[in-house]
């Protein structure tokens, strides 16, 4: 009660009172509103990230709990020198870059198809498009890899005219192996990165487009000097989330090859250790070198190439 | 545009139709393949059948993928309905009120939407395993939090901002009881946000793995996409590929069902929240 008074006083007495006070009491409904919602995004990372830290200073092992001891970074110094896990990053490394660059150029061919087609036709792409970022990317896994599978799929006997023997096993050796996965992850996720650019490119100024017709510029002219640099930081935004995601790539891994043959990923190693050996210190380490790895994407992202994700959200 | 042109871009457009379409008509085809018709090399069946659809549903499988379907309905819609409830408020906040730590907020759910959930993973392994969460529904839903949320603030926020709230006090000034103008003016307005936050965010969830495989160990929580990753047909003689198939074909219907409805609406949705917030 005198409280109430008091303030009342307050906001009587001085207005800049009144402003700092009403401030302050917006401030704490702001956080009255959104903290749990904040409280639950740390307890369900930030939580876990600092567990894995301190588990992977211990040379701990499930199946052996009683010889838990304390190892320091030794368990980091284990995995930085051993072959599996720079393997495991060349190949995730390969994979990322691979599927970012064909999905952006292929993204943005269907960008435009999709700006330039009929009325009558767009809710069909649209609804279309939508699907293979709607479907579950075990499904997506599944099919490609029943496709090209010799004793369930189609693609050895339709490419018999390009010399493909009918028992060619793509997912014996890396190269090919990869290639299916590569082909998996880009059928996924080009429609998102396409929807992402056609976005981009609905905020480039039609009168900035007009006026380079006007004075005689080819079509290709338009597309480096006007479009482009109009929609980089669409370009930029789209590129950033689609690399971190790459980065994370595991399920078409582990179902097409489940790690073999030369093909395991970081996600996957980290999967490994903890889950089927059972290495809760060498998997906590992994799972901490893989976030740090996806922290320094991000910071090489913003800091390099000046990616202002304010700026992309039109602030 | 010239005639020529316009054709030109129909092509187009129809050749991106089939581009998406291709893999999910192959594995239709492939689920109405008899056993002994899946290494025939071809595209279509030479003659269609629904035993894989029997395999699964009544069969030998029905035990594995129907708790299975079950759990990841259950999970995935609670795991959704929680996370659009804790963004709804948070959204408000960030859409209408002027306080410092809304950036933070913001960040703080583009680092969690793109933190490697295998991290997460490890330590809640081994974690969910000592406080008797794992393999268990809240086990999974609590995680699938880590997918739902961030996206939900983020589309919902972008979503929020959009809506004129002048028009609450208007309705006020003309009579309208608080909770009046609130119910009629804002949740109208304010409901199409959030239903495809909803779908977006159910998306995420619907297609999780990596927790699916790890923090469960039998169909007493094992969503789809993990029983069929593990789905190895121990219990029969014959390579699963069909079943698969089909129970992949069953778990996509859902999903494209979503689309087909209300694509103008996700599109809004997940181009808002990522490129103009």
């Amino acid at each position: 009660m005198t409280t109430t008074v008091e303030k009342e006083t307050a906001t009587s007495a001085s207005p800049r009172h009144a402003a700092s006070d009403k401030s302050r009491s917006e401030a704490r409904l702001g956080w009255f509103l959104a903290g749990p919602a904040f409280a639950v995004m740390l307890l369900v990372t930030a939580y876990p990230i600092l567990q894995a830290f301190y588990e992977s200073l211990f040379d701990y092992r499930l199946t052996d709990p009683a010889n838990r001891s304390f190892t320091g970074l030794t368990n980091y110094g284990v995995i930085l020198t051993d072959s599996v896990w720079w393997d495991a990053f060349g190949v995730t490394v390969l994979i990322t870059v691979v599927t970012v660059a064909v999905e952006l150029v292929l993204g943005f061919a269907l960008a435009l198809v999709m700006v330039q087609a009929l009325k009558a036709l767009r809710p069909v792409l649209r609804a279309a498009i939508l699907i293979p970022y709607a479907v579950i990317t075990v499904v997506s896994a599944f099919a490609w890899q029943f496709a090209f599978a010799p004793d369930s799929g189609f693609v050895n006997s339709w490419f018999s005219f390009a010399g493909l023997a009918p028992d060619t096993d793509w997912f014996g050796s890396p190269g090919s192996a990869i290639f299916v996965i590569c082909l998996a992850e880009i059928w996924k996720t080009t429609p998102f990165i396409s929807l992402l650019l056609l976005a981009g490119l609905a905020q480039v100024p039609e009168v900035l487009q007009e006026a380079a017709k006007v004075d005689g510029a080819t079509w290709w002219q338009r597309m480096r000097k006007v479009t482009i640099p109009n929609m980089k930081a669409a370009i930029m935004v789209a590129l950033l989330f689609r690399t971190l995601d790459a980065f994370r790539v595991f399920d078409s891994v582990y179902v097409m090859t489940a790690g073999a043959n030369g093909t395991e990923v970081l996600s996957f190693l980290a999967y490994r250790q903890t889950i089927a050996r059972l290495e809760i210190g060498l998997g906590s380490a992994v799972s901490v070198l893989l976030f740090v790895s996806v922290v320094l994407i991000c910071a090489l992202f913003i800091k390099g190439f000046k990616v202002d994700l304010s700026q992309a959200r039109g602030e | 545009m010239s005639t020529r042109e316009k054709v030109g871009w129909g092509i187009g457009g129809l050749l991106i139709i089939i581009y998406c379409l291709f893999p999910i008509a192959w594995i239709v085809s492939l689920s109405f393949k008899s056993s002994s018709d899946i290494s025939n090399g071809e595209f279509l069946p030479t003659s269609a059948t629904s035993e894989n659809y029997a395999t699964i549903l009544t069969g030998d499988a029905a035990e594995l993928f129907l708790p299975a379907l079950r759990n990841s309905f259950g999970i995935c819609l609670i795991a959704t309905a929680l996370a659009c409830l804790l963004a709804m408020f948070a959204a408000y906040a960030i859409a209408r009120l002027d306080f410092p730590g809304k950036k933070i907020i913001l960040s703080t759910a583009l680092a969690v939407a793109i933190f490697p959930v295998i991290s997460i993973v490890t330590p809640l392994f081994n974690l969910w395993r000592e406080i008797g969460l794992y393999d268990t529904w809240p086990g999974l839903i609590l995680p699938y939090l880590s997918l739902t949320l961030p996206i939900s603030i983020w589309t919902l926020s972008a979503f929020f901002r959009e809506i004129p709230w002048e028009m609450e006090q208007a309705a006020q000034v003309d009579g309208a009881t608080p909770w009046q103008a609130f119910r009629k003016v804002i949740v109208p307005l304010a409901a199409p946000g959030v239903f495809t936050t909803a779908i977006i965010a159910f998306f995420l969830a619907w297609n999780d793995f990596v927790y699916g495989i790890s923090l469960t160990s039998t169909s007493a929580s094992r969503p789809v996409p993990a029983a069929l990753g593990l789905f190895t047909g121990a219990s029969q003689f014959e390579s699963p590929t069909g079943p698969i198939a089909a129970a992949a074909v069953i778990v996509t219907i859902p999903v494209v069902v979503l689309v087909l409805i209300f694509q103008r609406r996700i599109v809004a949705g997940l181009t808002n929240g990522a490129v103009k917030g």
